[in-house]
């Protein structure tokens, strides 16, 4: 016996969880089953589709981009109704927590660092603060949270040229913590309204601003206010101060990507998926060119489960999904073929910021998302790769990262699961 | 398993046959264990860090990064000292499921707390002596559970709890864990060992400390339940798993039991019996500390072979089909996932399985840890910090459905139950209700 069911998604991040809930969909029995937690703790939790191709962009319609993507993009293979079934199962998964969706259009959102990217969908709290709507901002930030210098930020936001005045203070928060607490702490003594001196943290937090206030019309902070009470926390803000005020999405770990993680894990909850988490998917045993058992490295036990379709859904470089040593690119799970330069120095480019190769490879997939091997033939018939585990797509340069991981996950999910329960 | 090396062990010279490469020593032939390759992994992202439910409520902690990989760094440089903080530490091991690059944390911590012990701790602290009484717990259990009425009525005894505290350290917050009047290997001896004999289906059962002196229920629902499948179960001699030993830097004392419990249980795994737990720190402690922190012979061996209880019987039964067709009376439960369940991949399965169970509604109430991590809790100055880690759980608790707590570890349960007033129950317990 081992562990069964219809579809088995390997991974833990928005690849994974949009397959899991595609293939749920068509009534498929289906388990999520994710090593660590997701690099979505790692991520800003923005949802971007595509903001960027070869020379062009940003674009404001990210559908208008997509004939400029090279050929072997996978946006090619899910297509704009791939993509838009993708958001359509984000957006049913995060409900309104997440804006966007009332358009096609990119809306602008200026990251911590003060730059502005094209994103498709994005936190309800970061909304007031997008970089395409009119208003004099005030950027606060605080000693101790060092990942956002407000000051540097609205210099570089200035120099981007928005159409508004852009102003940066760095504030004592109310409450004194050690040098490098963490932003949760932050956010707890929001959640919590704990007492300071003078009385409570949003109090005398809004007051120290309101005395900084000088004619700006909305207020912005690195994404802290409040964790479990986030709405309250900004509604007294917005409320003490008279004007709107909207978080900045951050570095790691990053409250917005914990969030987008937690609705994400409720999501799946709700329709019914089986979630296994904790220890990585190690191995496998085929037959007939079908991967009959997936095995999990249950510390150094190996638990074998079975499912008549399995979406590998393992992430990129970062997300573990892809392996490197100093000669080869592998897949490490089946062994799928991921095509890259033999002379490792033909993988990058000299400039941090150029068009490197490392950034592309992945699966190659087939027109059902199927990984194919050296001379094209599919590589396992049950087998389906979702997000940054599949080649072809350059997302940090495209702005594509979750628009891939959505549509391809949804696309893989739902064909795995229609022939699961065929 | 991290990427770290286990402890060496000085007659193996692995890769050295294999090529012709000629590796350059580095540094010097050692047979402690090399935690560098796992440290140099570490990149700050600080996701343990964020993890850590201790560092969530204690400003002065500074988090699994500095504990492990950082502190681990400074000391390969000079020999510094073992910072005094490791010492707070709950040993929960959140931040190793954390960890997005493989970082050996909890693997780090405990080696870092044996070693605070042993080179910093005055051997005749009140701390000391305290934390050795509650790493010992099982030796403790022994003592109170021959007279078990006696010892119940004394450790519930206030002046007792009050001279506990004060004199030990040992917080008069809560209640000592009852002692049954009747252990588990008094049971098991009483009914003459197994009722079932089989050739292929056979488990020894690592009872631990807790059910055999404290609720035995538990373990006796574990070996019907096994019966009941068919299974001969076995229970060999045994000592305390090492987890408080682990969490206090007892390394030694751990050592020693590890030593008693590998030898015990290898020599079976020949004759075709895996190793079952019903306690999930118990499992986490054969399953990834032993081979981790100690170099025995069979050590892997036992690891290899060791599950917890519910986890063997979806694996090797179709245990969901059984459950499907059977029912209960009607009860509804707020299951808890301790930590040490969380790092074994099992804190979904109970939620899933009873689900499933006719009479049953089972709801999670979330991710939050207990706060009590076994001895932690118990010590005069964690008492607070403790319960300040567990109120999301009691609040989550309480506005779950069920009016009976569920999980499966024992000082969870102990703290579940101190908070809320629920009765706990183990998932065996639920599962010999249904099948047996």
């Amino acid at each position: 016996m081992a562990i069964t069911d219809d579809v088995l998604v390997i991974g833990g991040g928005i690849a994974a969880c949009t397959a899991a809930l595609s293939a749920a969909e068509t009534g498929a029995r289906v388990r999520l089953l994710a090593h660590k937690k997701s690099t979505l703790r790692q991520a800003s939790g923005l949802v971007d589709v595509l903001g960027y191709a070869g020379d062009e962009g940003p674009f404001s319609d990210p559908y208008a981009g997509l004939d400029a993507l090279p050929e072997d993009h996978p946006y090619h293979i899910v297509g704009e109704d791939g993509i838009r079934d993708g958001l359509r199962l984000f957006d049913e998964a995060v409900g309104d927590a997440y804006q966007g969706g009332h358009t096609d259009t990119n809306a602008l959102v200026m990251t911590h660092g003060g730059a502005v990217k094209p994103t498709a969908r994005y936190p309800e709290s970061v909304a007031p603060g997008l970089a395409s709507s009119s208003g004099d901002m005030l950027l606060v930030g605080f000693e101790n949270l060092t990942d956002f210098d407000a000051p540097v930020a609205a210099d570089h936001l200035t120099a981007a040229g928005v159409p508004f005045s852009v102003r940066g203070v760095t504030l004592e928060f109310p409450k004194s913590f050690r040098s490098d607490a963490k932003v949760t702490r932050f956010a707890k003594a929001l959640d919590r309204d704990e007492s300071v001196d003078g009385g409570t943290a949003r109090s005398v937090l809004a007051d120290a601003i309101d005395a900084e206030l000088d004619g700006e019309t909305r207020v912005g902070f690195p994404a802290m206010l409040g964790d479990d009470h986030d709405d309250e926390v900004r509604d007294e803000l917005a409320d003490r101060l008279g004007v709107p005020v909207f978080e900045v999405p951050t570095g790691p770990p990053s409250l917005l990507g914990l969030k987008l993680e937690d609705m994400l894990f409720d999501a799946l909850d709700e329709a019914g998926v089986r979630i296994s988490a904790g220890n990585p998917a190690v191995d496998f045993e085929a037959e007939d060119g079908r991967i009959e058992t997936v095995i999990v490295d249950q510390k150094s036990r190996r638990t074998p489960y079975e499912a008549d379709q399995i979406v590998l859904a393992t992430g990129g470089l970062v997300g573990k999904g892809i392996d490197s040593d100093r000669e080869h690119i592998t897949e490490p799970v089946f062994g799928c073929h991921i095509p890259h330069p033999e002379d490792r120095y033909e993988w990058s480019e000299p400039e941090a910021f150029g068009s490197h190769a490392f950034a592309r490879f992945g699966v190659v997939p087939d027109d059902e998302l199927r990984p194919t091997d050296e001379d094209g033939a599919v590589q396992f018939e049950n087998l389906r790769a979702a997000g940054g585990v599949v080649g072809g797509a350059d997302i940090a340069r495209e702005k594509s990262a979750s628009g891939v991981s959505l549509s391809t996950g949804a696309v893989a999910g739902r064909l795995a699961g229609e022939e699961a329960t065929q | 398993m991290s990427d770290a090396e286990s402890p060496t062990n000085p007659n193996l010279n692995p890769g050295a046959q294999t090529d012709d490469f000629e590796a350059v020593e580095v540094f010097p032939e050692s047979t402690d264990m090399d935690l560098r390759p796992g440290a140099d992994n570490c990149y700050k992202c600080t996701a343990c860090d964020v993890s850590c439910p201790v560092a969530e409520v204690d400003d002065e902690f500074p988090g699994p990064k500095f504990q492990g990989p950082e502190q681990w760094r400074l000391k390969r440089k000079d020999d510094e000292p073992v910072d005094d903080s490791i010492m707070s530490c709950s040993n929960c091991m959140r931040c190793d499921d954390a960890c997005p690059s493989g970082v050996p944390l909890s693997q780090m911590h405990n080696t870092a707390r044996g070693e605070y012990v042993e080179k910093e701790m005055d051997k005749l602290s009140r701390e000391y002596i305290r934390n050795r009484i509650l790493a010992n717990y099982g030796t403790l259990a022994q003592l109170g559970s021959m007279f078990p009425r006696l010892t119940n009525a004394m450790m519930g005894n206030s002046l007792v709890q009050m001279v506990n505290e004060k004199v030990l350290g040992i917080t008069s917050e809560r209640d000592f864990p009852a002692f049954a009047t009747q252990t588990f290997r008094e049971w098991w001896n009483e009914r003459g060992g197994p009722k079932v004999r089989s050739e292929e289906k056979r488990v020894a059962y690592f009872h631990g400390c807790y059910s055999n002196y404290n609720t035995p229920e538990v373990g006796k629902a574990m070996v019907r339940v096994f019966e009941s499948f068919g299974y001969e179960v076995v229970v060999p001699k045994q000592r305390c798993s090492g987890t408080p030993m682990f969490a206090n830097g007892m390394l030694e004392d751990a050592k020693r039991a590890a030593g008693i419990n590998v030898e015990n249980f290898s020599g079976l795994l020949n004759e075709g019996y895996d190793v079952i737990a019903s306690c999930t720190s118990c499992s986490m402690s054969l399953r990834q500390e032993y081979p981790e922190l100690f170099d025995i012979d069979g050590i892997k061996d036992v690891s290899e072979h060791t599950y917890e209880a519910l986890e063997y019987l979806r694996i090797h039964e179709n245990l969901e089909d059984e459950l499907r067709e059977v029912s209960v009376d009607d009860q509804s439960f707020a299951y808890h996932a301790p930590c040490h369940a969380r790092n074994q991949g099992l804190d979904r399965q109970s939620v899933e399985l009873f689900r499933e169970l006719d009479g049953v509604e089972i709801e999670d109430v979330g991710d939050s840890c207990s706060g009590i991590s076994g001895t932690y809790g118990w010590k005069e100055e964690k008492y607070d910090k403790s319960m300040q880690i567990a109120a999301d759980m009691f609040d989550h608790m309480e506005h779950a459905q069920g009016d009976v707590g569920m999980t499966e570890c024992p000082t969870c349960s102990m703290q579940m139950e101190h908070g809320t007033g629920y009765d706990i129950k183990h998932p065996l317990q639920l599962l010999e209700e249904a099948l047996v």
